[in-house]
Formats: C-alpha cells, sequence, structure tokens
C-alpha cells in the first residue's frame, strides 16, 4: 500500500498544499475511457465485423465516425477541466460532528461554459457544477468533521465526464486551506455553574429588555431566542440581539473544577456547552485551561478566543 | 480509479430523449421487421411513451423476463435460427424496445444509445445509398445529442444538439483518414448465412411466362458501362445473361455449363472495350456485350459464351471486358452439344404442325426463319407488358389465341417452332440497349431492360441472333422499353421519356449516385490499392497503411488538442507581471492573497521583510498607475517587468 501511494503521488505529483491560484494545466489533467467508454470501443470493435462480413462501406464509414467521435469526447472531455483556476477561498469553523464546508472559487477564463465538474474531498460527498463562460464561481465542499483541531482537507478529487460519459478526465488539486473545529458540545450536560463562579447579583438580572445593547450579524451559534425577529420581518438580514449592562453576570468556566473521572475530550466538551450556554445568555465569561486562561469577557470576540482555546487544547 | 458507484437516476428530459432516438432508430426498421414484431415494438414505445406522460411506474422484472423470452421465441419461430442476418437485426430491436421499458439510470441510457448505434449499422444492410447516408447522418447527430444529454440533463436541446454536430464535424477528418487507409479486408470473414443475400433482384437462371415482364416493372439499375470511346448504336447493345436450352413444355432453364477450351476467336476487327459496374444480384453470371472474349480474373467464359465469376456477385463488382459485335460463335459445334438445342416437350401440338408445315413448304432452314419472324410481323401481334396468363399449351395459347406477349413469350415461341422444325435454337436472357447519363457518361442499364431474345445454329454459319421482339416492336430495340409498349401501361416511373426536366434532374441524381457507388460503396480492397498507390503509396499494404493512418490521426488528435488549449483569453501584460512577483514571493510565502489590492500586498510584504520595502512600493506604484492610472504604452510595462526580475528575494535555506 505504502509503495502504491508513493507511486501515486510521484506519477500525480501530489506535493502537499500548493500556491493560489492552481491552474489546471494539461500536464496535470488526466484522461481515461470510462466503463461506458470501454462497452463503447467493444461495440464498435463487433460493428467492425459485421460491416467487414457483409462488406458495408457505409457501415465502415458509420464505425470510423463513431471512433473519430470517441476521439473528439477525449479533448472535450479534458478541455472542460484543462485551464481551470482553483483558489481557495471561505472556510467556517464548526463544531465536531458537524459538516465542515471548504469554499473553493473558480475562475473559468474561456469563453464557453464548463459542465458537470464533480469535486470530492477524501471522505466527503462529491460536489457537480458548472462554470459559466468568463466567470468566477464559488463551490463549497462538505468534509464530516470527527475531531476537534484544525482539519486539513488534503486533496480535491476534480473530475469530468461531460459531454458524452465516454472519458473520465480527473485532477488532483491541494489547495491551502484549513478549518478550525470546535470540541463537540456536551449533549445532556450539567446547567452552567453559576454558583461556582462567585459572581454578585442574580443570574437572571442580565437579561431583560432594558438591558438591550445593540444588534450584530447572526451566527450559526447564536440561539434563536436572541435573533431580532423584527428585523427579519422588515426583509432585513438575520440579526441577532445582545445584552450587556453592568449587571451581567461573570461565570469562570474553569477545567479544574470538573469532576475529575471526566477524560480530557470530555472535559473540553462540557466546557464547550457552557461556553454556548453562557454566549447566548448574555453573560461575561472566562475560561481556564491548563496552561491556557481567557480573561473575562464577552461578546462574539470573546466567544471566538475561547472556542478556539477549548479546539486548539493540547495540540 | 473511480469505485464502483451507483449510476445516477435519469431525468425526465433525459428520458425523452432517449425515447425519441429509440424511435428514429426503430422506424425504418418497420419496413423490413416481421409484421408481428413491428407491432409489438409499437406498442412497446407507445406503452413507453403513455409511462413517461403520466410519470408511472417502470414494469416489474418478472415481466420484463417474460417479454424478453416471449420476444425470442417469436424470432426463432419466425426464422428458425437465431444467428443470421435477419434474425440478429430483430433480436436487436427486440432488444432496444424492452430496455426501453427497464429505463432508470443513466447506465441504461448508455445501453440505449450503444444500440442504437448498432441498429444504425444495420440499415445499411438493406440500402446503401446516398439518401440513406442523409439519414443515417441525421439520425447520428439526435443520438449522438441525447448521448450528451446524458452528460448533463440540465443544458438545452439545442446547445446538445450544436455540440454533437460540433462533435461529429470534428470526428469527420477522422472518418475521411480511417476510410481511405484502415486496411480492408474483403469479406465475409466466415460463412454467411443462407439468408445474407435475400432480397437482391435480378434476371434467373429460368424463364417462364411472365418472369421478364416482371422484371421490367423495376427501375433498378442493374449495372453501369463506362465504354472507351464512342457508345455503340443500340441494336449491338445485347447484354448476353443466362442461355437456356432446357424446355419442360413451360419453362426455359439452363443446362450445365462447361468452361470453353479454345481460345476465343478474336480475329474480327471492331472490338469494343468497356468497363462494366455490376451491382449485386448474387448470381454467379458476369453480363457482356456480344461475344466476349477474355473473362475478368475470377471468372471464365461458357461454351455457350456465358461469363461466369466463380463465386455469386454479392458486392458491387467492377470488371472490364472487350467485345466483338460482329463475330459468330459455334461454327464448330456439332453433335451432342447441338442436340441438346433440340429437345421438344410433348405439348403444343398446333405449333408443331404449323412448323412442320413450314418445314416442308421453305426450301431452306434460313426461309423458316423469316417465315416464322413474318409471321409474327403481319400477324396481329402485340407487344405489352401486361400479356394474358396463359395454360398448359403456353405456346400453343400465345400463337393462335391471345396473341399479346412480352419478350418471353416471343422468344419462347420462336425457339420452340425452331426446333420443331429441325433448326438447333436456344434462348439468352439478358439486358439490351441502356439510357446515356449525359452528365457523366455512364451508360446505365436497368432491370426494365431486361430481355430475351433467342439464338439459332445454322450450318456453316454458326450460332445467330434473332430478335423476335424486333419484328413485332422494332422500337423496342430502338428507342427502349417506354416508346415500345402501348401509352398508358405501368411502366417504372423512371423509364418515362416524356417528361425531359424529370429526366434531366434523374441523369444528374445518376451520376451523382454512380460516383458515390465508384467511390464510397465501391471502395473495396483492390480499390483501395488502386487508390493509395496513385496517391503515391509505394507499396501499400497494410502495415504501411496502417502506419500512414495512424501519423495523420495523431496530427488530427494534435490539432484538436491545440484547439483544446488554445481558445484561453489572453492576459493583459500588466497582470501577467504582477502575477509573476506574486509567484517569486510565493516562495518566501508571500503569495499574493486573491483578495488583496496592490497597496496591501506592498505593505504586507514590507512588514514581513523591511529590506523589500523600496522595490515593492515602487512596483505596487507603476502598477497602480499602468492598471488604474493614466500610465500606459510599452516602456513602463517593460519597466515593471524589470523592476520585478531585478528584485532580489534572499530565500531562507
Amino acid at each position: 500500500m505504502q509503495a502504491v501511494a508513493s507511486f501515486k503521488r510521484w506519477l500525480f505529483r501530489l506535493y502537499g498544499p500548493e500556491a493560489a491560484p492552481i491552474v489546471l494545466n494539461q500536464r496535470r489533467v488526466y484522461v481515461l475511457p470510462t466503463r461506458a467508454g470501454l462497452v463503447y470501443a467493444a461495440a464498435l470493435g463487433l460493428m467492425l465485423i459485421g460491416a467487414i462480413n457483409y462488406n458495408l462501406s457505409l457501415g465502415y464509414a458509420l464505425i470510423f465516425l463513431l471512433t473519430g467521435l470517441g476521439l473528439v469526447a477525449l479533448l472535450h472531455t479534458f478541455r472542460n477541466l484543462v485551464q481551470m483556476e482553483i483558489s481557495p477561498g471561505r472556510v467556517e469553523s464548526v463544531f465536531a460532528g458537524d459538516m465542515a464546508h471548504f469554499d473553493l472559487q473558480l475562475l473559468n477564463r474561456r469563453k464557453q461554459g464548463r459542465f458537470a465538474i464533480s469535486f470530492k474531498l477524501e471522505g466527503g460527498r462529491a460536489v457537480s457544477t458548472d462554470l459559466s463562460a468568463d466567470a468566477t464561481t464559488t463551490i463549497g465542499l462538505p468534509l464530516p468533521t470527527r475531531r476537534r483541531g484544525w482539519l486539513h482537507p488534503g486533496r480535491v478529487t476534480l473530475e469530468t465526464r461531460y459531454p458524452l460519459c465516454l472519458v473520465r478526465a480527473w485532477s488532483y488539486v491541494e489547495p491551502d486551506m484549513r478549518c478550525l473545529v470546535y470540541p463537540r458540545p456536551e449533549a445532556s450536560a450539567p446547567p452552567l455553574p453559576l454558583s461556582a463562579t462567585g459572581e454578585s447579583g442574580g443570574a437572571r438580572s442580565g437579561k431583560g429588555t432594558e438591558d438591550f445593547s445593540g444588534l450584530r450579524t447572526h451566527q450559526p451559534a447564536d440561539s434563536p431566542r436572541h435573533v431580532a425577529w423584527k428585523a427579519v420581518a422588515r426583509e432585513q438580514p438575520l440579526l441577532t440581539k445582545q445584552f450587556t449592562g453592568a449587571s451581567a453576570v461573570q461565570v469562570w468556566l474553569d477545567w479544574n473544577e470538573l469532576p475529575p473521572d471526566l477524560d480530557i475530550e470530555a472535559r473540553l466538551s462540557r466546557l464547550t456547552r457552557w461556553l454556548i450556554d453562557a454566549h447566548a445568555q448574555g453573560l461575561a465569561y472566562g475560561l481556564s485551561l491548563p496552561g491556557r486562561k481567557v480573561p473575562l469577557g464577552q461578546g462574539a470576540r470573546q466567544f471566538q478566543d475561547c472556542l478556539e482555546a477549548l479546539a486548539l487544547h493540547g495540540g | 480509479m473511480a469505485a464502483k458507484r451507483e449510476s445516477p437516476r435519469l431525468a425526465r428530459i433525459q428520458e425523452l430523449w432517449l425515447l425519441a432516438c429509440a424511435v428514429l432508430t426503430l422506424a425504418p426498421d418497420a419496413e423490413h421487421a416481421p409484421a408481428w414484431l413491428t407491432a409489438a415494438v409499437g406498442m412497446t414505445l407507445a406503452w413507453r411513451g403513455a409511462i413517461w406522460w403520466r410519470t408511472a411506474t417502470l414494469p416489474p422484472r418478472w415481466l420484463l423476463t417474460f417479454l424478453v423470452a416471449a420476444g425470442s421465441a417469436g424470432i426463432f419461430l419466425t426464422y428458425r435460427q437465431f444467428f443470421g442476418k435477419d434474425p440478429g437485426v430483430a433480436l436487436l430491436i427486440l432488444f432496444l424496445a424492452l430496455k426501453l421499458l427497464e429505463l432508470r439510470s443513466v447506465r441504461d441510457g448508455l445501453a440505449v444509445i450503444f444500440l442504437c448505434y448498432f441498429l444504425l449499422l444495420t440499415h445499411f444492410l438493406n440500402a446503401q445509398g446516398i439518401e440513406v447516408a442523409g439519414l443515417a447522418m441525421a439520425a447520428l447527430v439526435a443520438i449522438t445529442a441525447a448521448l450528451a444529454s446524458l452528460g448533463h440533463a440540465g443544458r438545452s436541446a439545442v446547445e446538445h444538439l450544436r455540440l454533437s454536430a460540433l462533435m461529429l464535424a470534428q470526428a469527420a477528418p477522422f472518418m475521411l483518414v480511417l476510410f481511405l487507409l484502415f486496411p480492408r479486408v474483403q469479406g465475409p470473414l466466415w460463412g454467411l448465412p443462407v439468408d445474407a443475400y435475400s432480397g437482391m433482384s435480378g434476371l434467373s437462371d429460368a424463364m417462364s411466362p411472365g418472369s421478364i415482364s416482371n422484371l421490367s416493372l423495376s427501375g433498378e439499375i442493374a449495372f453501369r458501362v463506362r465504354f472507351e470511346g464512342e457508345i455503340p448504336p443500340k441494336h449491338i447493345l445485347y447484354w448476353r445473361g443466362p442461355v437456356l436450352r432446357l424446355f419442360d413444355g413451360r419453362t426455359w432453364r439452363a443446362g450445365a455449363q462447361q468452361e470453353k477450351v479454345s481460345p476465343p476467336d478474336t480475329a474480327t476487327s471492331g472490338a469494343i472495350r468497356y468497363a462494366i459496374t455490376l451491382e449485386p444480384h448474387n448470381k454467379h453470371w458476369l453480363f457482356a456485350l456480344e461475344m466476349p472474349d477474355v473473362p475478368p480474373p475470377g471468372a471464365i467464359i461458357s461454351r455457350e459464351y456465358q461469363v461466369l465469376a466463380k463465386t455469386p456477385v454479392r458486392s458491387r463488382m467492377r470488371y472490364e471486358m472487350r467485345s466483338h459485335p460482329d463475330f459468330v460463335s459455334g461454327a464448330d459445334e456439332s453433335g451432342a452439344s447441338l442436340r441438346s438445342n433440340m429437345n421438344l416437350s410433348a405439348n403444343n401440338p398446333r405449333t408443331r404442325a404449323l412448323a412442320e408445315q413450314w418445314r416442308r413448304e421453305s426450301g431452306d432452314q434460313e426461309a423458316v426463319i423469316r417465315r416464322m419472324l413474318d409471321h409474327f410481323r403481319q400477324e396481329s401481334f402485340f407487344y405489352t407488358l401486361t400479356p394474358p396468363l396463359l395454360g398448359e399449351n403456353s405456346i400453343d395459347q400465345f400463337l393462335f389465341d391471345t396473341r399479346r406477349g412480352f419478350c418471353e413469350h416471343f422468344a419462347s415461341a420462336f425457339v420452340f417452332a425452331m426446333r420443331a422444325a429441325g433448326i438447333p435454337a436456344r434462348i439468352v436472357t439478358g439486358y439490351q440497349g441502356g439510357e446515356h447519363n449525359p452528365v457523366d457518361d455512364y451508360l446505365i442499364v436497368r432491370q426494365s431492360d431486361a430481355h430475351a431474345w433467342a439464338e439459332v445454329w445454322l450450318e456453316g454459319k454458326g450460332w445467330l441472333r434473332v430478335d423476335p421482339t424486333a419484328a413485332v416492336a422494332p422500337n423496342r430495340i430502338e428507342a427502349g422499353l417506354a416508346s415500345a409498349v402501348p401509352a398508358g401501361e405501368p411502366l417504372p416511373f423512371l423509364v418515362r421519356t416524356d417528361i425531359s426536366w424529370l429526366r434531366q434532374i434523374r441523369f444528374r441524381w445518376e451520376a451523382v449516385n454512380n460516383s458515390w457507388n465508384q467511390w464510397v460503396l465501391g471502395y473495396t480492397p483492390q480499390r483501395q490499392r488502386e487508390v493509395l498507390s496513385r496517391l503515391g503509396m509505394r507499396e501499400p499494404d497494410w502495415k504501411a497503411m496502417t502506419a500512414v493512418m495512424a501519423a495523420l490521426c495523431g496530427f488530427l488528435l494534435l490539432g484538436l488538442t491545440a484547439w483544446a488549449l488554445h481558445k484561453r483569453v489572453r492576459l493583459d501584460p500588466t497582470v501577467r507581471a504582477w502575477n509573476r512577483l506574486s509567484r517569486k514571493l510565493a516562495r518566501i510565502g508571500l503569495a499574493r492573497r486573491d483578495w488583496e489590492g496592490p497597496a496591501d500586498y506592498a505593505h504586507r510584504v514590507a512588514l514581513a521583510r523591511p529590506e523589500l520595502t523600496q522595490p515593492m512600493a515602487a512596483i505596487a506604484a507603476l502598477y497602480i498607475d499602468l492598471r488604474y492610472g493614466r500610465l500606459n504604452g510599452k516602456e513602463p510595462r517593460q519597466r515593471l517587468r524589470g523592476l520585478i526580475a531585478d528584485m532580489e528575494i534572499a530565500v531562507p535555506r
């Protein structure tokens, strides 16, 4: 297997992440007949025997035209892929277990479109798209996540059988991109340990319409309870209401306060759940991990910092 | 490479494409397939159409299995076998129709397309004319468009058709190269089933009343002739075919054939040289003007001066001949061979009596012949394509009662009467005349020119041609069939001479057809060698042909590759220079990001590599001026390129 893998690396020139833009030049687009193409060739062989046997001159002409069609299909399929330009696009962080989406920017400089090109990450589902003439198209490649930390998508396999399904052209690219995967939030975690925080004031006083401090753009992690539905009704984009105030509750999410029988991942998982809850409730929170401490804070930036600390813990 | 994966399901529009293709491909088969199969296929198509229309579910697998079994059984019962041309085509038709009933995935669609291509080929078993080629081409564009629709359901019909036409146009040069150079093999590769050549028309080696007049109703071309020099006058154009000497009272048949041993006597002057392109008729004989001297390769000349090929003529054949119209054969004939031309059947007593009477009354044999011809000329005999049916004593009935007949009636009565009068006589069938096509200078001989005449043997002279039809209808010989039969008889449309513009069009069309036959359909292994050596290939054996073919195909592929790679939009030279800078800086991990403007990029590079601040600022400023400012022209662009090239980057080890 090792030998096969290294042979493949040599054959297809796979040398790790590449600088953008990645141009698919002719040396890195490979073409081979598909199974349908082989059947097509076999059918032509049979037809040729028939034409010879019955001396069908027009039969010869038909078979030779179809042979030419096969060769032309080879080049059309090749052309459908060659000279496409690929650059890495946006990648949003996700929680482990969710689907990560790696966006690719596909630039087609040609005056004709490109059609039915499928993209696939190893371990992910294939996504197919058309590229309009002389335009950039964005496509998101899904990849299921399992573990927290940096997720490198690895090789993208680009493939097309357009137009006649007889030939497959493919290429491998390795865009330089990665996705930060946060720990999976624990599903049934104990409630937020407000008692353990030594805060001043009641937990509930942090909430309330009088403490409304403003709107910001909606993030996937925001609780639907804080979506500014009135703004949605006015056909504005999704916004999240933010709450602050002097009376905000402070929570310390401390690794060491967790029950000792939990392992590392379970601890991170629980802390993530609490972090989400604390953020959703608009509390001020801090995070304390062995070797890393995020001071008390609030808001999206604080949330990101904490999640990142959790995702990269021990890494 | 690819793991085995589920073939995607077909979209409705793809199904429609495939259905349309199947209908288009199956329609021409209705003419030749057995009636029950045509009906069954029609019903299947209608059923599948209804399923498509209502988006109903397809029939279950057991029903399909049953239909395949039932259809195959029907084909076996019809043909008594599965091998051979007709049952093979019938099976293909059946499979295509039934495959439509399990049309679910793209893979099924591909199977339908391949079956369509195959069926397209089988249409050429029946006809290979220009019009057939045109129709096949149209079908090919449609089928290929359907194949393209399998590759992408979302594009429009026009786009699929345009792509299909483009691809076929690009494939055409390959076809040309392969057609010319693919080493041809003379088929068949193995013994063909008996039904391989059914449906070829032409003369047979038996003649009974009505057989030639039936053939005369066909406007099909029997052969084409190109003469070296002038076309001889019509009364010389007797194209000799089967010679018949055995008579059973109703039907004349050919006897056993022997090869002529002695070399032909070619002492006569005025030999006519010509080349004949014979349409296949699945019989041994070749046609030649009377009398041929040297047989073409692979053929012999019999004692009765028939030219006989060693194998039946099953594909269009071209051969060169030389004939001597003045030559009289058989002067040395005697004995048994003459007696075989004297046999009489027992019936037709009145004709026998009349012949006996003439012999007694006339001084010599020639007088008897004259008497008989005068009889035809003076009594009220009619030349007609629609003679009345004749009973057992067919010659008596014709000579004394009906007196209406076609050439076979006259020739048959004449030969019978001559034999009854003691003169050796035989029937010669073949063609008489032909039509000159002024467009390409070929003489076209049709089935409607089929003719029968007589030969009598006279002591000291040999076999003399006597055409009793000429006595009754001299126009038949001089001007052709159309002027000899009474108006209103059902002549083949193409033989009618009264519409001149139609004749002009016909001549043109037939000239085109003839070149088609000579160059496309008649491109045999022999013709291929001729053409290639004329094109300059010294030894056109299969190795040389394959080498040249591969080289030319390689060139074509190179051309297409250039086309595939060429149509890129040329980048602005300024942008190209800017990209080069990015590539250069990529070596130290400072490639320009897609969204980064020139000023930002210069700033970022300067932060990372303070020593590059100066050159980066200069380059970015120049680039901004060139791209977005008023600066233009070759000189600043060169300066930009120079600055980028001169920038020195220390690559850390």
